[in-house]
């Protein structure tokens, strides 16, 4: 027991903090292509919210009006992918790569502008972050073999970001399957035609679900930089958003299985550390790229179909065009 | 919704990309202007930095360089109808495929079949990178864009264990190899013409831009004059109907990735057998992804994508001696122009469509351009 509670609990617990923004970022994914609009910008909306989280809470010392802000950038991204992809039918893809190279480039333009530390943004106060939260009677509780540090450290003192990303599972796979706007949605991503039949606005629904992606990612993004860090530094999402994108895949764009598949990944991120160095009888040393390309790895060969099929929804990446 | 007015050609293939462009400059002058500098000031800074004076230009052509290579693999995959946003990581193999060649062969050759073997190596290695996610789309339906970013993370991945723990040179700190023979290096553009008695400012500027070019004009050869090529484009304007004219497709996905990863590997030759002269850790610097704006650019069109590589070129250069100019400005810039191109000349390359089209049918109307002039 002593084993699990000094080893186990704290991986676990690292899982949790490293799958939150995945988590975020892949139900915002996955609202965005239920409804057929595909978004690889997942990456670059997060570090957008990321950099606003982290200037706006720098400028007023408030966590709150700091992830306010990163919600509104990632939207206003949101927007623009709308308005690209619904709007004018341009091509999902390259509207989601303008939004991950421009995102890159402007974060630390402007962080430079303002802040003149090499793209860095000042260190956080407390006051401006989302801070772990003690459950109540935590510090008495954590002395309790098994049950105590479980309690402390793995299901409690984590920031409140962390909550809001286990809330947002159930809450989608509710919303997807439960909702008459759920089921529209994913009916305007296999069938856009069928809905606009019925009279209903197939724009306006896709504008709705890339909106929500945009919510979730902005979240995600105030995490990285106020909650999990203390300040934005250039490229801080280093390819998240595109775990999250194989994490969803992973699921097969379902709430549930892409969860777990985040919580997999995280898990691979939190034990990737841990491994380094760490020798494997005769295969010597694990080189902790192998560990770090696993996820990437992973999606390919589900894709390639060798573990199960992962469809996309049926009308994911094709603009609609009313007039047919 | 109205009905569509017909635009004459050159508006359509001349103007509306010129003023997509445009538009993207526009927005990024406004950026400048947030950052608190004068927007024209920084585009004489910038073509002077890029044009002005002799070594410059050499700057410019040799950044172009890499932009020929990742922007025609772009292109290629384009015209059959995928999406390779792998550049990056085919470039960064090509890297390898160099450094295995010439590490390997260096001692023992010379340099008219040693340089030949390494720009072979780089083109086999990024074709083989790019190859994979070709098989996975043509033969096990998997989504082409997905696997290749995910063959990106994984090349840099690959790329980072090889140089750090085994191609490393001995005795070193830095993950970088040892130094290649002199007899691998790329003949630079200033010795060559210098030895010909013409002058030209000291550049990094290398042959490579000698065989991107001809790379240009060979893909123009195979895209519009051969077989393959047609068949290639046939399946990029309409899948169905090109296998029912008999064209594998399964084998066309191939080609076309196999030649899409071997331009972009290329582009390692520049970097690698003219430049470092060994293999260093995230030699690509993103020029695989600017591929992706350059062929936006160009239209996917060689010819387009030589043009629009030396304004990349120039922006690459330029920025930085803005961002030598101005503390408060970074090269980043730059990028912030790639995204911008990538958004207003591919993803938003609908819009302005309408507005030319009211404006050129209000010229009809009003008599400045004559009805014979209509497509």
């Amino acid at each position: 027991m002593g084993d699990f509670v000094t080893d186990i609990v704290p991986i676990l617990a690292a899982t949790l903090r490293v799958a939150t923004p995945l988590i975020l970022c892949a139900m915002g994914g996955l609202f965005s292509e239920r409804a057929g609009i595909f978004d690889i910008g997942l990456e670059g909306k997060m570090l957008a919210g990321a950099f606003a989280a982290a200037s706006v809470a720098a400028f007023t010392g408030s966590a709150w009006l700091g992830l306010g802000a990163a919600i509104v950038v990632a939207l206003a991204l949101a927007l623009l992918h709308g308005f690209a992809c619904i709007t004018y039918r341009g091509n999902q893809i390259v509207s989601g790569v303008a939004i991950n190279i421009l995102v890159s480039g402007l974060t630390i333009v402007f962080g430079m502008a303002w802040f003149k530390r090499g793209g860095q943004t000042p260190s956080l106060e407390a006051g401006a972050r989302f801070m772990p939260i003690e459950f109540l009677g935590a510090a008495a509780m954590r002395d309790v073999p098994f049950i105590g540090p479980v309690y402390a450290d793995l299901i409690g003192g984590h920031n409140l970001l962390v909550y809001i990303a286990l809330l947002v599972v159930p809450l989608a796979h509710w919303v997807l399957t439960a909702t008459r706007f759920g089921l529209r949605l994913r009916a305007v991503g296999e069938m856009p035609l069928a809905v606009d039949t019925a009279g209903i606005s197939v724009y306006w629904l896709r504008y709705r679900a890339v909106l929500i992606c945009g919510l979730l990612t902005g979240i995600a993004g105030a995490y990285l930089s106020i909650a999990q860090n203390a300040a934005f530094s250039r490229d801080m999402s280093a390819g998240q958003g595109f775990i999250a994108l194989a994490a969803m895949i992973f699921g097969k764009w379902r709430p549930w299985p892409a969860f777990g598949a985040c919580l997999m990944f995280g898990f691979i991120d939190a034990t990737a550390i841990r491994l380094q160095g760490v020798r494997l009888g005769d295969f010597g040393e694990v080189p902790v790229q192998a560990i770090q390309v696993l996820p990437y790895l992973l999606t390919v060969i589900l894709l390639a179909g060798f573990m199960g099929r992962a469809v996309a929804p049926k009308a994911g990446g094709v603009a609609y065009v009313k007039e047919h | 919704m109205t009905a569509r007015h017909p635009l004459p050609a050159w508006i359509d293939i001349g103007v509306i990309p010129i003023a997509n462009v445009l538009l993207a400059l526009v927005v990024a002058g406004l950026i400048v202007l947030a950052v608190g500098i004068n927007p024209f000031e920084a585009v004489s800074i910038m073509l002077y930095g890029a044009l002005g004076y002799p070594e410059a230009i050499g700057y410019t052509l040799y950044y172009a360089t890499n932009f020929i290579f990742t922007g025609l693999a772009v292109a290629v995959a384009f015209h059959a109808g995928l999406f390779n946003i792998g550049g990056e990581g085919q470039a960064y193999i090509g890297g390898l495929g160099v450094a295995l060649v010439i590490l390997a062969l260096d001692q023992f050759l010379p340099a008219p079949i040693l340089i030949p073997l390494g720009i072979l190596g780089a083109a086999a290695f990024g074709a083989a990178w790019a190859l994979v996610p070709g098989y996975l789309q043509a033969y096990r339906g998997s989504h082409i864009v997905i696997t290749t970013i995910m063959f990106n993370f994984i090349a840099a991945a690959l790329m980072v264990y090889l140089t750090v723990n085994v191609l490393i040179a001995p005795n070193t700190m830095s993950p970088e190899t040892r130094a290649f023979a002199a007899t691998s290096h790329l003949p630079l553009i200033h010795d060559m013409l210098g030895a010909v008695g013409i002058p030209m400012g000291r550049s990094p500027l290398n042959l490579s831009i000698v065989i991107g070019l001809l790379c240009c004009i060979g893909i123009w050869i195979f895209l519009w004059h051969t077989r393959w090529g047609f068949a290639l484009r046939a399946m990029g304007q309409n899948a169905n109907a090109a296998i029912y004219a008999g064209i594998p497709a399964k084998q066309m996905i191939l080609l076309a990735m196999s030649l899409s990863g071997a331009l972009a590997g290329m582009m390692a030759i520049n970097e690698l057998m003219g430049v470092q002269h060994r293999l260093i850790i995230n030699f690509t610097a993103g020029y695989g992804f600017t591929g992706i704006a350059v062929a936006l650019m160009g239209r996917s069109h060689p010819f387009g994508v030589a043009l629009a590589s030396l304004l990349f070129g120039l922006l690459q250069q330029g920025g930085a001696e803005l961002a030598f100019e101005f503390p408060t400005i970074t090269r980043e810039m730059v990028v912030v122009i790639q995204g911008l191109v990538i958004l207003f000349s591919g993803a938003l390359a609908y819009m302005t469509r309408p507005w030319f089209e009211a404006l050129f049918a209000l010229l009809q109307r009003s008599g400045w351009i004559q009805a014979a002039e209509k497509a």
